[in-house]
């Protein structure tokens, strides 16, 4: 027989499986020093005079000068949009308008690593969901609202649907170049023209959206982009000749948008914050689930407003969930937003860093036992590292504020009922995850659960075909689908 | 936490005390989990570690019938020295092969510290009486195999017959005395992950030191999900018992690439610890030529012809 003691495998043991640096090359990104405003299919100098650097959060380094616009500057915007209205694109034939959208949606596919690239460039999320979650998606939504532009008397039967006319819309840092397509492809879709507000720390794949906008020869007008900072954005809304609002981003200045618009007539719709649950019961997949939970608050440096924040774990395998959960939170990888090994890139700004780190900060005063797995965080740049939170009660402010950032408040349940209590009460109310291998506890969840959005089995899966929005201080209206449509027509009845 | 697991149908009978609760895997999830961590970029060094790795880790297999003295020969030269051409790159961890051509196997790898594996109970099917299937065992043992690769009986398995499955493995690796023993599941027929985590809690409590995807003879063999689904099991009995259990996916393995995805599967899912032949095996028998290339290729950043690598 065989002397096995002279056959054992004298090779070292391997101490470690370090993953060599996989950047993305910049080079394929082309950046002007300094960008005007897109104003009737030409780029203009602002009125305002006034130019801010935009920086990348991972290095600080600044990456172009960015135009401010003023009250004048939306005025001649909102001028150009009237007069593309007016002149042609309200009345093109449908089909017409279809073949623009189709043809952006194409160009963006062709440039998607350019967009990936400056995208991750810009704000810090990491390359590896810029490529394979914001492009794939901007694109898919300008396929499916390019789908349904000549089909609006079949979407809406019986109903005669018209544009609204001249649509102004303000968009968010943390997916800048979706809530871009959100935003502008039901609007072109539906006829309407473009009034676009980028957020002042993210304008730069919005300025590169003009470039696709020429390219598909997009009649002048139509789509107009004003950067800038909030200043831009309240006379954008406030602006007499703006027919339709749309708005993503925190609830305070949603609410300060209602009352601005109130009484002049505007449609609305606004996507605000959030403080989603995501329920995990006992009988869940767990290790699946606890990839959910990852996913669901640490995607996109849970700079998400549907993430989910909250964790309700069921009492009997609170052990097990938070011991597999701090396990992978040791696995993730934190760190340069453009190597493609990156699992959670840098924070959008200091500001936001500011404020994540004060909301952390009550956590711990309020009694919270925090965990941040050991990572190595850059020296330049704004970072945080993950973070959970155990020994949350309901009434904490982690528990009920919106953080923004890449922090998991985890609280738990002993019954379905009370799974529902608590995650409804709080004043939000756009989305919720359940995970449980019973089919029927989904349905009835689904059913209790006031919140716009509900993931089984899964967490911040997106598609153009599903609507997407809130209930309570989560904002009004739909964007996506069938539903997302509505809110850019007016009906003859 | 200490809530009793509901247990399945033949799960209450006699299993190691404090198995892992069975639990249950969700498709989409797992398959969507093995898909992102396919897609981790491994470059320049960590592709020549993990590629050096997988030479070290790979059981070099041949399961045919016309396999011949003469044919385990070449291969047991190509398992101690798969690249003549370049000596830094290390031996294979076994050889696997029929019962009948292990004295082959154990004379011609004499002293170069490659083990012998072979298969027994019945392989492929496991469609035999289990006295049959402990003798086979027995006798591979004393042939001197330093590891027996067993199939679990998928019919007994299918017909919810738990127990019986158990049973087998449990006697099965008494039978093998001081050899190694691996349990494949033949995951292509048990059709779905919650079976593959049940099937692989099961022969870990039964015993198996290593839990193995597939014989080779059914398709689909290893995929990612399925191994990443038994190496969650696996993990799961790590942090339950602290007993460490070794995998080895089998069948369908080709490229060196997919060979460094199931590195990064198994990296990132049980750790460094596990980054070791004593407890990963890659069950192939075309792998290593293309892991040979692409070592070449990263050592001196050309494409060699597949002819310069031998075939066996």
């Amino acid at each position: 027989m065989a002397d096995l003691e002279r056959r054992q495998d004298r090779s070292p043991v391997p101490s470690a499986f370090e993953y060599a640096a996989a950047p993305e090359s910049r080079e394929i990104v082309r950046l002007e020093e300094r960008y005007g405003l897109f104003v009737g299919g030409e780029w203009v100098e602002p009125r305002s005079g006034e130019f801010h650097p935009t920086v990348s959060p991972a290095t600080e380094e600044p990456l172009a000068e960015v135009a401010y616009g003023g009250a004048e500057d939306v005025d001649l915007a909102v001028a150009a949009a009237r007069e593309a209205f007016d002149d042609g694109w309200s009345g093109l034939p449908a089909s017409e308008r279809a073949k623009y959208l189709f043809r952006v949606a194409r160009i963006l596919q062709e440039r998607s690593r350019e967009f990936a690239v400056l995208e991750s460039l810009d704000g810090g999320k990491p390359i590896r969901e810029s490529r394979d979650v914001d492009l794939p998606l901007s694109a898919a939504h300008f396929f499916y609202y390019a789908g349904w532009a000549d089909k609006l008397e079949y979407a809406f039967p019986n109903r005669t649907p018209r544009p609204v006319g001249v649509a102004g819309q303000v968009i968010p840092w943390n997916f800048p170049l979706l809530m871009l397509s959100w935003k502008i492809a039901p609007a072109l879709a539906a006829g309407n023209t473009v009034v676009l507000k980028p957020a002042e720390t993210t304008p730069l794949t919005a300025l590169l959206f003009c470039d696709v906008l020429r390219q598909a020869e997009l009649p002048p007008g139509v789509v107009n982009i004003v950067t800038g900072d909030g200043r831009a954005g309240a006379e954008l809304v406030k602006h007499p000749d703006v027919d339709k609002v749309a708005f993503t981003g925190s609830t305070e200045v949603g609410k300060a948008i209602q009352k601005a618009v109130a009484g002049t007539g505007k449609k609305l719709t606004l996507e605000l914050g959030g403080k989603a649950a995501n329920i995990i019961f006992d009988d869940a997949a767990l290790d699946q689930a606890v990839e959910g939970i990852v996913n669901g608050i640490y995607f996109n440096q849970g700079h998400v407003c549907c993430a989910g924040s909250r964790l309700f774990v069921q009492e009997s395998i609170y052990e097990a969930t938070i011991a597999k959960l701090k396990r992978r939170m040791g696995t993730l990888r934190v760190g340069d937003p453009l190597d493609k090994n990156t699992d959670v890139g840098a924070i959008n700004s200091q500001q936001q860093l500011e404020k994540i780190k004060e909301l952390v900060a009550t956590g711990e005063q309020e009694g919270a036992e925090i965990y941040q797995p050991p990572c190595r965080l850059p020296e330049k740049g704004w970072w945080f590292a993950p973070t959970v939170f155990t020994n949350v009660a309901q009434s904490y402010r982690i528990a009920q504020e919106e953080i923004f950032g890449p922090v998991l408040s985890v609280l738990t349940f002993r019954t379905p009922d009370e799974a529902v209590e608590k995650a409804n009460n709080t004043p939000y109310g756009l989305s919720a995850g359940v995970w449980t291998e019973k089919g029927s506890r989904i349905l009835s969840l689904a059913q209790r659960l006031r919140a716009g959005v509900i993931w089984a089995n899964t967490y911040n899966r997106f598609d153009p075909a599903s609507p997407f929005g809130g209930y309570k201080e989560s904002g009004f209206g739909r964007e996506g689908g069938l539903h997302g449509l509505e809110p850019y027509l007016r009906f003859d009845e | 936490m200490a809530q009793a697991p509901a247990l399945p149908r033949g799960f209450e009978l006699p299993l190691e005390p404090r198995l892992p609760r069975i639990g249950s895997v969700d498709q989409v999830a797992v398959e969507e989990r093995a898909d992102a961590l396919a897609r981790r970029s491994i470059k320049r060094e960590s592709k020549l570690f993990a590629l050096e790795l997988a030479v070290r880790m790979m059981d070099l297999t041949t399961l045919e019938g016309a396999d011949t003295p003469g044919k385990i020969a070449a291969l047991c030269s190509k398992a101690m020295r798969p690249d003549p051409s370049d000596l830094t790159v290390p031996p294979v961890a076994a050889v696997c092969v029929y019962p009948n051509l292990v004295p082959h196997a154990l004379e011609r790898l004499e002293g170069s510290g490659v083990k012998v594996a072979s298969v027994a109970t019945a392989f492929p099917s496991g469609q035999s009486p289990i006295e049959v299937k402990l003798e086979e065992t027995a006798r591979v043992a004393e042939l001197g195999a330093d590891e027996i690769d067993m199939v679990i009986d998928r019919g007994a398995f299918l017909s919810g017959n738990y127990a019986r499955v158990y049973d087998e493995v449990r006697r099965v690796k008494e039978a093998c005395g001081e050899a190694r023993l691996k349990v494949i599941l033949e995951t292509g027929e048990l059709g779905t992950y919650d079976n593959v985590r049940r099937a692989s809690l099961l022969a870990i409590a039964g015993g198996a030191d290593f839990v193995k995807t597939s014989t080779g003879k059914i398709q689909p063999a290893a995929t990612l999900p399925v191994t990443l689904v038994m190496l969650e099991a696996i993990r799961d009995v790590h942090e339950e018992t602290g007993r460490r259990i070794g995998m080895k996916p089998a069948g369908g393995i080709r490229t060196a690439k997919q060979a460094v995805q199931h590195l990064v599967l198994l990296h990132e899912t049980l750790g460094p610890e596990w980054l070791t032949p004593d407890l990963f095996r890659f069950g192939a028998s075309t792998l290593l030529n293309d892991v040979l290339l692409q070592i070449r290729k990263e050592r001196t950043g050309r494409y060699q012809s597949p002819d310069y690598f031998t075939i066996d």
